[in-house]
């Protein structure tokens, strides 16, 4: 009895201690989420299964200089509920002319914000609803896919062509 | 022989080390977890707080507690990751909180014209407490709750104004 209990006592010391380290890490250099949801279909959950949800390898180091490029998958909080983070592709940068699809407009991207779209022609909670998002409610960029593990691989930047007048 | 009693020693010697390792580790995660989840101190400096807060720099505590758990209300000085450059963080009192009406001059200098605004959802309007020299929500406009970093609630330095903001 009084063995079993000092192993238990034991292995929860290391899991409080990996859990201890574990915050900064996670914090400050690289974590993994899952993506739930259609709106970044096909380049994440191309299946509707959410059993198969994929997971996420996200970076946390760009947040030092906030240096995004276009195409970039990024994590951030949504501006309309802070509770509730969003993935999403970044579009245009600082200064950019984005084009949206559907209204026909052009729209100039004010200093320190991005315009974020989902990848799916459906609507989707992103810049084509809320408008450009100040990048300091990033909280990383999505660099690859760990898991299922035959979807595992990098996440390629793309822009789509036509949509951008670059600054 | 003497290979083995080698190994010995040099078993011995890295766990040793990683025993160390391990305590450096833990110390450093805890203060990263008081410094990000519960307080922290920073240097507030610039004119756009003033009176409340000196020109040429007060030390004040942080709590980033409160905006997780909700309990952020009008009145609060709060330091902001600024929406129009993120390297920089700013220290605002919030006026408004979502769905509420906000009224400001447009020109305090020059004229009496006010406006008043609706703050959107998930947002909150953010101002200096010196409306003559500050870059806040009436140029702008609301900033997304999602960038506020913390509470300021304690000014630690200069000593002789040592206290509690209000």
């Amino acid at each position: 009895m009084a063995a079993a209990r000092e192993v238990l006592v034991s292995a929860a010391k290391k899991f409080f201690v990996l859990g201890l380290i574990g915050v900064p890490i996670t914090d400050r250099f690289a974590s993994v989420v899952p993506v739930r949801g259609r709106s970044m279909s096909p380049t994440f959950n191309p299946e509707t299964n959410p059993l198969f949800d994929d997971r996420v390898m996200v970076e946390k180091l760009c947040l030092r200089r906030y240096n995004f490029s276009r195409g970039d998958v990024v994590v951030f909080r949504s501006p309309v509920d802070h509770k509730e983070k969003l993935v999403k592709r970044i579009i245009g940068l600082p200064g950019d002319w984005v084009g949206t699809p559907h209204t026909y407009d052009v729209v100039k991207v004010p200093e320190g914000h991005c315009w974020v779209e989902g990848d799916n022609e459906i609507p989707s909670m992103d810049s084509r609803s809320f408008g450009p998002i100040p990048l300091g409610l990033a909280s990383g960029r999505v660099v690859r896919i760990v898991w299922p593990p035959q979807r595992m691989g990098e996440v390629e930047q793309k822009v789509p062509e036509g949509r951008l007048c670059p600054s | 022989m003497k290979l083995l009693s080698y190994i010995k020693q040099w078993k011995s010697a890295a766990r040793e080390t990683i025993a160390r390792a391990s305590i450096a580790a833990q110390f450093l995660s805890l203060i990263h977890i008081t410094d990000a989840y519960i307080c922290s101190t920073t240097l507030v400096q610039g004119p756009s707080m003033l009176p409340t807060l000196n020109y040429s720099g007060d030390v004040v505590l942080i709590e980033h507690l409160s905006h997780r758990l909700g309990k952020l209300e009008p009145g609060d000085i709060v330091v902001v990751r600024s929406p129009v450059d993120p390297k920089k963080i700013v220290a605002k009192r919030i006026v408004g909180m979502e769905g509420d009406r906000v009224t400001y001059l447009t020109e305090p200098s020059y004229s009496e014209s006010s406006r008043t605004v609706l703050v959107p959802k998930g947002h909150v309007w953010i101002q200096g407490d010196n409306v003559y020299a500050s870059a806040d929500s009436r140029y702008f406009g609301a900033v997304p709750y999602g960038l506020i970093q913390g509470r300021a609630f304690l000014r630690v330095w200069p000593i002789r104004d040592f206290g509690f903001l209000g």
